[in-house]
């Protein structure tokens, strides 16, 4: 009888060895190749969607690029011409840029404390039943569009935005980002950000939320043991824990709220100019450029905004790409 | 022998379930008493001055009821109050806006307004004329469409990624992650650029536009989702000498396919509302039409848009009232998500 493992027989004079064992090789079949084929063919649909994104805006805005050179980045003059005046067309997206930096990094700082609490909350302070239902409507607060996020924000919000953005005015007028030429406080990137903020508070709250549940139990019960109040356990050991999944996390905030499109254009009044004033009523984004003048461009300023578009959609990639990396480093190091 | 065990009820010292009575209520009273006090005497106002008020005193007499024990406790008093007035007061806006857009929408909304489209009604005409049929239809295309396109490729993403784990599964991850993060603008322009130019606005344009947006949220959701089915029966599927394909096909797939539905509803709801990219894919029409191509189509989104930028009192009204039927639809869509992955982990 051929055992799997080798018996030691001496005793009966008998020398057995197991078998070698058997090489199994498995082959394919024909159908299951044709199907491992077509999923992959059918996976690599990403990376083709995006190699012809990049692809065809940069194809469409080369002309651009060769015409204004570096001056595409840095000017922030757009202007499409003017045959009877003679004027030579300009565009620049430099205004547009800051413009998008300035509201996207105000919207993070504005949404960063919240984003704390809100995770904290759910994770720590409440039980796990009432989390469940609080965490499915963070999810559908998610789903609500930007559109609707605009008009509110237009509608609703910006009465009291200018009023809190006067009052700011008022008091800290001295400093300079604080201070405004004209007393219009409406449309200001002030109240583009806020509700920027509204927006990437569900996202940020979320992915620190799921980095901050896996903060190790044991060294939180040990802080308790040592007679840590539950503030001196998260400060010991939830908050140095769950750092990259929060940096992570409002990363990807950022990457959102600098493609955001449709909240913005209603809430921001655009203005061609590199201003840092953020309470008065001019601002600048990439996004809402393009989808501003999108309807009354012609051939050339089409591919300007291709262009601004390229601009975008590389920014965005990289933030988002920084953000996925610091994430997934998070998350890595504790499974 | 015979041994007794008693189990130690666990005790846990950091719950003060005592504090209701001798603390928190004292703290709630004299904190609003002294939050009337702020709003009477300084220039806060209104139903938020009123809250801000309030937490500022709420902070302050919970960190003095803390300190009575000692500086631990105040400190941890105030951490509490700070961290749900941050939850509190981030859903502050959501319930304003879930407010807004039924209350101001309720004034558009008639009978009329699910049948009738704005081919003989003008934005600023009462509201008892036109409506948004042409819209609701409209958007339902262009969202089957996208689905058509995005859902096979997204569950065939998220099969590779589980199910052939190929080499490049981790590329794949990464792509989809890139792709979930591209604006939906420069989607719109990218599908304007290939398909729209020269040959003018399409409601199938919109659907392609869309169905980039909504890939990366159905495959990363399916992807999930197919990571919940039990190694066991693939490998059972597979010593009864079934092929990969009729593991896939017959086994992996059917087992995940309330969660699948799941994934899909999610992806719909992630775009349903989107408005950027089509502005230049499949524009807006004010008339009823289910033609594909060549033509603009109207969708809820747009036509909020539309009416948002007309600007005048019964316009916006309508806008408003477009925003609680694509609000609804939303809601609608996720919860049949919510349900089907309810059931799905039951």
């Amino acid at each position: 009888v051929g055992l799997p493992f080798t018996v030691p027989c001496e005793h009966y004079g008998v020398q057995t060895t197991a078998p070698e064992p058997r090489q199994i090789t498995a082959v394919s079949r024909p159908l299951d190749k044709a199907f491992q084929g077509i999923v992959t063919t059918g996976a690599l649909s990403a990376f083709v969607v995006l190699a012809l994104i990049a692809g065809f805006l940069f194809l469409r805005s080369t002309e651009v690029f060769r015409l204004f050179g570096f001056d595409f980045i840095t000017s922030s003059k757009w202007d499409a011409g003017s045959v009877e005046d003679g004027r030579a067309p300009q565009f620049g997206v430099a205004a547009m840029l800051l413009g998008s930096i300035i509201v996207s990094t105000m919207a993070m700082i504005f949404a960063l404390p919240f984003v704390m609490g809100t995770s904290l909350f759910l994770e720590y302070y409440i039980s796990r039943r009432i989390r469940f239902v609080l965490v499915s409507i963070l999810d559908l607060m998610a789903a609500i569009p930007s559109i609707i996020y605009g008009l509110w924000g237009y509608l609703v919000l910006m009465p009291y935005a200018s009023h809190w953005a006067a009052s700011i005015n008022k008091y800290l007028g001295w400093i300079p980002i604080f201070s405004v030429d004209r007393a219009n406080f409406d449309a200001s990137p002030f109240v583009a950000s806020l509700v920027l903020c509204l927006m990437i508070l569900p996202i940020a709250s979320s992915v620190t939320r799921e980095v901050y549940s896996r903060a190790p139990q044991d060294q939180i019960t040990a802080a308790y043991a040592l007679g840590a109040s539950r503030w001196g356990a998260i400060r010991a050991v939830v908050l140095p824990f769950g750092l990259s999944g929060l940096v992570g996390g409002m990363l990807l905030g950022l990457g959102r709220a600098l493609g955001e499109t449709i909240a913005v254009l209603l809430t921001l009044n655009l203005v061609f100019a590199v201003k840092f004033q953020v309470l008065a009523s001019a601002g600048g984004n990439v996004a809402s450029l393009i989808a501003s003048r999108f309807g009354e461009a012609g051939p050339l300023e089409l591919k300007a905004l291709m262009a601004a578009g390229l601009v975008l959609f590389v920014l965005t990639l990289l933030v988002n790409f920084g953000a996925s990396i610091i994430v997934g480093r998070a998350s890595r190091s504790t499974k | 022998m015979t041994s007794t065990t008693s189990i130690v009820t666990p005790r846990r010292p950091w719950v003060n379930r005592r504090d209701v009575f001798k603390e928190l209520i004292p703290t709630l009273l004299i904190a609003s008493a002294l939050a009337a006090a702020i709003v009477n005497f300084t220039g806060l106002a209104g139903a938020l001055g009123s809250y801000v008020a309030f937490v500022a005193a709420y902070l302050t007499v919970s960190f003095l009821f803390g300190m009575r024990h000692d500086k631990v406790k105040a400190v941890d008093k105030v951490m509490t109050t700070l961290v749900c007035a941050g939850f509190l007061t981030a859903f502050i806006p959501w319930v304003s806006i879930l407010f807004t857009v039924f209350k101001r929408g309720a004034s558009a909304i008639y009978w009329g307004y699910f049948t009738s489209d704005m081919s003989v009604t003008s934005g600023d005409d009462e509201l008892n004329m036109g409506g948004l049929s042409h819209a609701i239809v409209g958007s339902g295309i262009i969202l089957l469409i996208a689905s058509l396109i995005a859902i096979p490729f997204g569950i065939i993403t998220a099969v590779y990624i589980t199910e052939i784990k190929g080499r490049f599964s981790g590329l794949v991850r990464i792509m989809i992650q890139s792709m979930s993060g591209v604006p939906s603008i420069v989607a719109g322009l990218f599908v304007f650029a290939i398909l729209v130019s020269g040959r003018g606005f399409s409601a199938l344009s919109g659907s392609v536009a869309l169905s980039i947006l909504m890939l990366p949220t159905v495959a990363r959701t399916a992807e999930e989702v197919l990571k919940l089915v039990p190694e066991d029966i693939r490998t059972s599927a597979y010593a009864l000498g079934a092929t990969q394909t009729a593991t896939t096909f017959r086994i992996v797939l059917p087992a995940a396919r309330a969660g699948l539905v799941t994934a899909s509803m999610l992806g719909m709801a992630r775009v349903a509302g989107e408005t950027a990219p089509l502005i230049m894919t499949s524009f807006y029409s004010a008339n009823f039409s289910t033609d594909t191509s060549g033509h603009p189509l109207a969708s809820l989104p747009m036509y909020i848009y539309q009416n948002f930028s007309n600007g005048t009192d019964l316009a916006l009204s309508r806008a408003w009232g477009g925003a609680a039927v694509l609000l609804s639809m939303i809601f609608i869509i996720f919860t049949i998500a919510r349900l089907s992955s309810g059931r799905a982990k039951g």
